[in-house]
């Protein structure tokens, strides 16, 4: 073939070239900038300060080497925080993937009004955290005898509970737990209903032929090892965002006088020590640090030990 | 329609026009620089009294000297600024619960000694002195908020129950006056830890931090008293989970509690919806060495250091709360009702010569206390938590104070160390 013949495609192929790579930096662009301004540069600016003596400046001149990191490990309040939220997870992870993957096959079974109840528990996914935490704290678990849930025990002859303030027995986790499952378990309820609407429904003829009983054996041997991805994908979204925990509980425990001791999640901790008027910026960031890593070495365990990216069989 | 990227960049630089005048027109932050020119920004947290906010402003336009303009803050105030102050898009002038002695020695605030050298004994030298540091004053006193026991007399009459005058009487009166509709005593949806604070440090006859920079609660009266506020949680005599918490009186007014701790401003809202039907009382003593005690605090008027245009914010400053005393009074005395900072405009003040905010100002001028400006925040965290596991726990009160006093000490080896 003679080269002109080779060459004259050439431009033209160039040019689109060029524009994907256009498209790619007008789409991209602005969320690369984004990420690198807003998330990467404070990220590696609060490692900075964590070497720091930082009370009142992002910009200290005092190097404190490790100092921060072992002020914040040997705090009994921080440890105190994680060990809380270890057990918050161990609760909340559990409860929420149980009650999502119900509502995700009560729903996949339903023959009509499907839609409608799939945007029902979906919807409260749409509320804010903090006016969902209000709404909890001010009408449904207020402590007075005219709140929702004291009025129900009234019916009852009990008396009415103080729901946050009431450590013996700490009533303050059922108000936490419960505006959490409300707020978080229809999004995964519709990660779980993508799920099993890609289960092949001749897997289930065939398991049926086989003289698999339906109901729990299906649900044993088909169901859930067919969901074994978007389980694993769950779990791990919920232990993240349980370590992330930050806007319920402020907006349920705190006031303007600070935060009780307990339930204090790692993020409000060091959202009091850093950005409080406490003002600790070095301590707080070696907190972060400290937290980021936490979370990132239960991710990875997590990760291997369920076989997330595994190859499905 | 293919976009060609001539077009697309006439559209971004369509959009680029497009936004920056719109930032030139609705995002006036009174700094210089915008196209509705230079000014002063002064920021004030959210006054729960109706009115306040129109009269701040009233205040800022009649100053002539330069535009100021106000920013009504609503929110976590305290960290809005505390983290404004870090950068250089903070305002110039700003009310300030404080400054905290971190502000001042972290370089956060201006000196504004000068600006008060000649009236500075008419201020009320319980506010002043934790806005003094290094013999230098760092902020100025706007107004006194100070803080009550509310009590309904027709209740307690009904009980049998005098108004108490000891913490021991008050365990008391709170256990006589619970029943199955009403509660006895309402500290705040926490049961008191959050704002109560040292307030029964001083009760007992204490302080958080000695006059010469001491831990000043390291003694068994701290622990006595802190364990009769447990007494109360332990009674079921708090009111607690209220739908408004203790700053305002709604619990009180309708009929929720029999007594109420709370500020001077909730006066006036209470006297409405009660009439005469209310005494008001400080903090009761505890112990022999111990005394009555109402906490007193001032919000101030601190010009930032990251300001271009200090001189200017101090001239402000002066002209608004050192020379215009009928707005100082406007203010103290039209919204709710504070003392005022100044005590020749508190010593006029028609309103507060009759009933029980004359009680009150008495009370506040004989026993009033305001943190030290040594009680940091780390410290006064670390006091909040001991007292909220003394009394929602029944943690033991000595062991937990001694770990607060461990803390309170770090604290002022290090503070010293910066000074």
């Amino acid at each position: 073939m003679p080269p002109a013949v080779l060459r004259s495609p050439k431009p033209k192929a160039t040019r689109r070239q060029r524009n994907r790579t256009l498209w790619f930096w007008v789409f991209v662009g602005p969320f690369a900038v984004g990420l690198a301004l807003f998330t990467y540069v404070p990220l590696g600016w609060s490692v900075v300060l964590s070497f720091f003596d930082a009370h009142n400046t992002v910009t200290p001149r005092d190097f404190a080497g490790l100092g921060n990191y072992r002020r914040i490990l040997s705090d009994p309040e921080f440890r105190s925080s994680l060990t809380t939220f270890a057990v918050f997870s161990a609760i909340i992870v559990p409860a929420t993937f149980a009650l999502s993957l119900a509502l995700a096959l009560a729903v996949n079974r339903l023959r009509w009004a499907q839609a409608f109840f799939r945007s029902v528990f979906f919807l409260p996914t749409a509320c804010s955290y903090v006016v969902a935490a209000l709404v909890w704290k001010m009408s449904i678990f207020n402590g007075v005898r005219f709140g929702l849930a004291n009025t129900v025990l009234g019916w009852f002859g009990a008396e009415p509970v103080a729901w946050l303030a009431t450590t013996h027995p700490p009533w303050y986790w059922l108000v936490i737990g419960t505006v959490r499952l409300w707020l978080q378990t229809g999004f995964y309820m519709i990660l779980f209903l993508a799920g099993l609407q890609r289960i092949p429904v001749r897997l289930y003829e065939a398991a049926a032929l086989d003289g698999a009983r339906p109901g729990w054996q299906t649900f044993r041997y088909i169901t859930f090892p067919a969901l074994r991805a978007t389980s694993v994908a769950v779990a791990l979204l919920l232990v993240i965002n349980a370590f992330q925990a930050f806007d319920e509980f402020f907006n349920l425990l705190s006031d303007a006088r600070g935060y009780p001791p307990y339930a204090r999640p790692p993020l409000v901790y060091l959202y009091y020590t850093a950005l409080g008027q406490g003002q600790d910026l070095g301590l707080g960031s070696a907190g972060a640090v400290v937290l980021a890593l936490v979370i990132a070495v239960v991710t990875v365990v997590q990760a291997r030990w369920s076989g997330l990216g595994r190859k499905e069989e | 329609m293919p976009i060609t990227r001539r077009r697309l960049l006439a559209a971004g630089g369509g959009l680029a026009l497009a936004g920056a005048t719109a930032a030139a027109c609705g995002s006036n932050t009174g700094r210089g620089g915008g196209g509705s020119g230079g000014g002063l920004s002064h920021w004030y947290h959210q006054y729960g009294e109706a009115g306040t906010e129109q009269a701040v402003r009233r205040y800022a336009a009649a100053y002539k000297k330069t535009r100021v303009s106000v920013q009504w803050r609503p929110g976590n105030y305290d960290q809005q600024t505390a983290a404004a102050l870090l950068s250089g898009s903070g305002p110039d002038v700003f009310e300030v619960n404080g400054p905290t002695l971190d502000q001042i020695l972290g370089g956060q605030v201006v000196d504004l000694t000068d600006l008060v050298k000649d009236v500075k004994d008419d201020f009320q030298q319980s506010v002043l002195a934790p806005k003094t540091h290094g013999g230098r004053i760092w902020g100025i006193p706007q107004t006194v908020d100070a803080q009550f026991l509310y009590y309904r007399k027709s209740l307690l009459d009904k009980a049998g129950v005098r108004p108490p005058r000891s913490l021991d009487e008050l365990v008391d009166a709170a256990r006589r006056l619970t029943d199955r509709r009403i509660k006895g005593l309402f500290l705040g949806n926490d049961g008191g830890a959050g704002v109560l604070g040292a307030t029964p440090l001083y009760a007992a006859g204490l302080s958080p931090v000695t006059a010469d920079g001491k831990v000043g609660f390291d003694d068994p009266a701290a622990a006595r008293a802190l364990a009769k506020i447990r007494r109360l949680y332990e009674d079921k005599s708090l009111l607690l989970g209220a739908p408004a918490d203790w700053s305002d009186p709604s619990a009180f007014v309708q009929g929720l509690t029999a007594m109420q701790w709370s500020g001077l401003w909730a006066l006036p809202q209470i006297t409405k919806a009660l009439g005469d039907d209310v005494g008001v009382l400080p903090f009761p003593a505890d112990g022999p060495a111990g005394k009555p005690a109402v906490p007193v605090g001032a919000y101030a008027a601190a010009v930032s250091a990251r300001s271009d245009r200090k001189e200017e914010a101090k001239e402000y400053v002066r002209w608004l709360w050192v020379e215009q005393t009928r707005y100082q009074e406007d203010f103290a005395l039209s919204y709710g009702l504070h003392l005022p900072a100044r005590i020749s405009l508190a010593r006029k003040a028609d309103r507060l010569r009759r009933g029980p905010a004359a009680e009150a100002s008495r009370y506040a001028a004989e026993h009033g206390h305001a943190d030290p400006l040594l009680w940091t925040v780390a410290s006064k965290v670390a006091y909040q938590d001991a007292l909220s596991r003394i009394i929602k726990d029944g943690a033991d009160p000595e062991g937990q104070l001694k770990a607060v006093v461990r803390t309170t000490e770090a604290e002022l080896a290090r503070v010293r160390k910066r000074s």
